[in-house]
């Protein structure tokens, strides 16, 4: 009965989002502001509708209601109150369901605490896109991948899952239910899907105001100043999500890495690199009017891939074509993705013209031509990326034969790049705005390029021979320095020309100018992030090892000693099999590291859980991979050194901070403060 | 007759000797070179591992993928390294058995020519295409120059 209130509360979502797109559509023929009204009002309805509907499956998924589908693939009885309430997402239907609540609830937002008295004309535009994206999930929650059905059995003893009763059948009552996937019993799963869910619907609102500006023909930039704060926050959003991913994948999947360049993993980074990208080529609109048309481009992109990549992670595409036929959402979401691209082309090739912008590019070594060269750079390695990921469904729809494009594919062709981008970084603050010589580039770049000079010196003095390992660590040193230098250069001219003390000059400087300085803690963020990868990618040192009780084994300038074994079942018979093991270091220091395998007999599956000793040098990183059952004097693992690995995680912190303070509203009494 | 018994009888002494030293030789020669296939280390097994992927699992490769298929998978790497096998030879009965998708990268083939040029292809377009935009949005150097970024009105969030 509760579920039928669940899916009812839908049903009636699903009503007024048709509703407000009629009431504004009408609105906007009649030119009266009465029926627009009432279609925000209609839009802002939706999220505490959804929010009702939610809220009744979490309390079956709660009280272990498991005669309904999705309670019982999810929940078990003996998950925790916390993993309960994140199978929410840790199933399709209900993930799903948790996509549409936090559309509805960013589409409210945006109209409750967006400025659309300043964008009136927009508005009706505005819902209609957003109400027609949010009724199309809503159809594929209600009629394809309802969390309310029920578990029914025929007299013939066939189950079936249906959310009406079908003729002939029975409601059956499951005492206990399968429960989450081992793998997302972790917190990095409780946070990553929340994250990265909210990055992805963030999207929509640049792009439904990109669409309402083309559609009304209102081509100023006024669209750009009203999404800017939703870009940037979909942007948080997307990176939290990322890292966090990352981090699950480095905790759980006991690989040893955090990144595999997984079709899955690509999905979600695509969306990524071209908000990056629009986030910087928005500047270039603000500041000199250009790229107009281009940030349309990446406005309308940047969501059309976050449909694409949920399509590809959602219909079983990737895994086989077959799969996708099978799915039952995937051609909906096909259908979507054509009509969004084909919408979105139209209307741009329709307002082409009129999308010109006036700015003009002062010299090809001005801060606005490194800016384009910064786009470029992401477009070109979205665009691989976008190869890589669909190179296999091509190739199995025109040749029937499945292929794989594994991480070394991307990591050599999107890796020079990724080096470039780090070099535009490490240039483009000591680069200005209009003409600009190469000589007065020159000028201001030598000192901190000369001290920079400095790093692969030492490097290669303190023993380091990988030529890919130093041109790395000399390029985000590079941009660590000229990051420092025009600090330290704009605090001292503040300083100089205000009289004020240094330190007071830097604070203020900072906190008057949130966008600038957020995005050079961004770009901090990110080089420190390089750090980790480059000491990942060219220094990591794996072996796979049996170790015996009393006979040590050298790793690195570690030695490796075996003590024991211990196989625990728990009462809900799964077993959790842990090894120690003793971890001496060159100091005479040690550490007791203690890998384990979770294995679930119920559910026919095993996690591997390493052992991780994490320092800012490097990690020590423990599999344990194989052991005689019946003896436990010796066992097999996987050791890994994962040198600077800590740094991508602090770098990822820094980012996401950077990404905030950028977010957050300067103080205008400090900005008016700043200038002299 | 006698001598020439004698000598083919000497003869066939002979044959029969070199033939037991070349069966010897042979032998040792034999068990040399398998003395020269050391048992592979894990690490061995794992270095071709890491190069062929899982063929049932969803892109993950072979040394670090935790089925059961996939340890006897490793096994087999393991027994066809002792014969002395090579990775390429080892890749290429994989690719035979499960097809190119063991393969981490597709072979140079037909449609496969994509993945490889492609690349190379969206590089040069977008060379070609930014030439193109700094030609025709390019001034002379006129403009004002500005040291010290001010905050813009988005800054307030206005």
């Amino acid at each position: 009965m509760i579920a039928n209130l669940g899916f009812g509360f839908l049903f009636i979502a699903f009503l007024i989002s048709l509703y407000a797109i009629a009431t504004a559509s009408y609105g906007i023929r009649t030119r009266s502001s009465v029926f627009t009204e009432s279609a925000r009002i209609a839009a802002e309805v939706e999220f505490p509708l959804i929010s009702l509907s939610v809220v009744i499956l979490l309390g079956l998924m709660l009280s272990s209601q498991f005669q309904y589908t999705y309670v019982f693939r999810v929940i078990s009885q003996d998950m925790p109150l916390l993993l309960k309430i994140t199978a929410l997402w840790g199933g399709q239907s209900g993930s799903l369901l948790f996509w549409v609540w936090l559309l509805s609830g960013v589409t409210a937002a945006s109209f409750m605490w967006g400025k659309t008295k300043q964008m009136k004309q927009l508005t009706p535009w505005v819902v209609i896109v957003t109400m027609t994206i949010l009724a199309f999930f809503l159809f594929m929650v209600l009629f394809l991948e309802n969390p309310f059905e029920r578990i029914w059995i025929t007299t013939a003893g066939q189950v079936v899952t249906s959310f009406i009763q079908p003729a002939g059948t029975y409601p059956v009552f499951p005492s206990a239910g399968i429960g989450l996937n081992p793998l997302l019993r972790n917190l990095g799963m409780v946070l990553h899907p929340p994250m990265l869910y909210l990055g992805f619907v963030t999207f929509l609102i640049p792009f439904a105001y990109a669409l309402a500006s083309l559609i009304t023909g209102k081509s100023d930039s006024q669209w750009l100043q009203v999404t800017h704060g939703w870009s940037l926050a979909g942007w948080i959003f997307l990176s939290a999500g990322l890292v966090l991913g990352s981090r699950w994948s480095y905790d759980v999947l006991g690989w040893g890495g955090y990144w595999s360049w997984d079709p899955v993993e690509i999905a979600a980074l695509m969306p990524w690199l071209t908000a990056t990208a629009f986030l910087h080529s928005v500047i270039l609109e603000e500041r000199r009017d250009l790229f107009k048309r281009w940030n349309y481009v990446l406005a309308l992109l940047t969501f059309c891939l976050v449909i694409l990549g949920t399509f590809l992670t959602r219909s079983g595409v990737l895994s086989s074509v077959h799969a996708f036929s099978e799915s039952s959402i995937g051609p909906v979401f096909f259908v979507l993705i054509g009509l969004i691209l084909v919408v979105s082309l139209g209307l741009l090739l329709w307002r082409w013209n009129q999308l010109a912008g006036s700015g003009e590019l002062g010299s090809v070594f001005s801060r606005e031509s490194f800016f384009l060269f910064n786009n470029i750079l992401f477009i070109c390695i979205f665009l691989i990326c976008l190869t890589g990921v669909l190179f296999p469904i091509i190739s199995e729809v025109f040749t029937g034969q499945q292929v794989t494009v594994g991480a070394q594919w991307y990591k050599s062709t999107t890796g020079p790049l990724f080096g470039l981008l780090l070099i535009l970084m490490a240039i483009v603050p000591l680069s200005v705005w209009g003409a600009s010589t190469v000589k007065g580039l020159g000028k201001t770049l030598w000192k901190p390029a000369a001290v920079s000079l400095l790093i692969p010196l030492v490097l290669f003095l303190f023993g380091l021979r990988s030529w890919e390992g130093i041109l790395g660590f000399w390029l985000g040193g590079s941009a660590l320095c000229i990051l420092g230098f025009d600090l330290l250069r704009t605090v001292g001219a503040r300083s100089h020309a205000l009289h004020e003390p240094f330190l007071a000059a830097c604070f203020r400087l900072i906190v008057g100018n949130h966008r600038r300085y957020g995005g050079y803690l961004v770009h901090l963020g990110i080089v420190l992030m390089a750090l980790g990868i480059i000491g990942m990618e060219f220094f990591q040192v794996q072996t796979q090892v049996t170790l015996n009780k009393g006979t040590p084994v050298s790793f690195k300038q570690f030695s490796l000693q075996f003590e024991g074994l211990n196989t625990l079942t728990l009462a809900n018979s799964n077993e959790i099999t842990e090894a120690q093991i003793v971890v001496n270091q060159s100091d005479g220091k040690f550490f007791t590291l203690s890998p384990q395998v979770e294995n679930y007999p119920k559910l026919s599956q095993s996690v591997t859980i390493p052992a991780v000793r994490s320092t800012l040098a490097g990690d020590v990183y423990i599999v344990l991979v194989d052991w005689q059952p019946f003896s436990t004097s010796s066992a097999t693992f996987r050791v890994y050194y994962n040198p600077l690995v800590a740094w991508l995680w602090i770098g990822a912190v820094v980012l996401i901070l950077g990404g905030l303070f950028a977010f957050w509203p300067a103080n205008p009494k400090a900005v008016s403060e700043q200038k002299p | 007759m006698k001598p020439l018994q004698s000598f083919s009888r000497k003869v066939y002494s002979i044959v029969i000797a070199i033939s037991i030293l070349i069966e010897v030789m042979a032998v040792a020669v034999n068990s040399v070179s398998a003395q020269a296939q050391p048992t592979p280390s894990d690490d061995q097994v794992n270095v071709v591992a890491s190069q062929i992927y899982c063929p049932v699992c969803q892109n993950i490769t072979l040394d670090v993928c935790g089925t059961a298929a996939c340890a006897q998978w490793r096994e087999s790497i393991h027994e066809k390294l002792a014969q002395g096998e090579t990775p390429a030879q080892i890749k290429n009965y994989f690719v035979q058995q499960y097809g190119d998708r063991v393969l981490a990268v597709p072979p140079r083939t037909g449609l496969n020519w994509l993945l490889y040029l492609l690349p190379a292809f969206i590089l040069l377009a977008a060379l070609i295409l930014s030439v193109q935009f700094i030609h025709s949005h390019r001034v002379t150097p006129a403009n004002s120059v500005s040291e010290v970024d001010e905050p813009t009105k988005e800054d307030r969030h206005e």
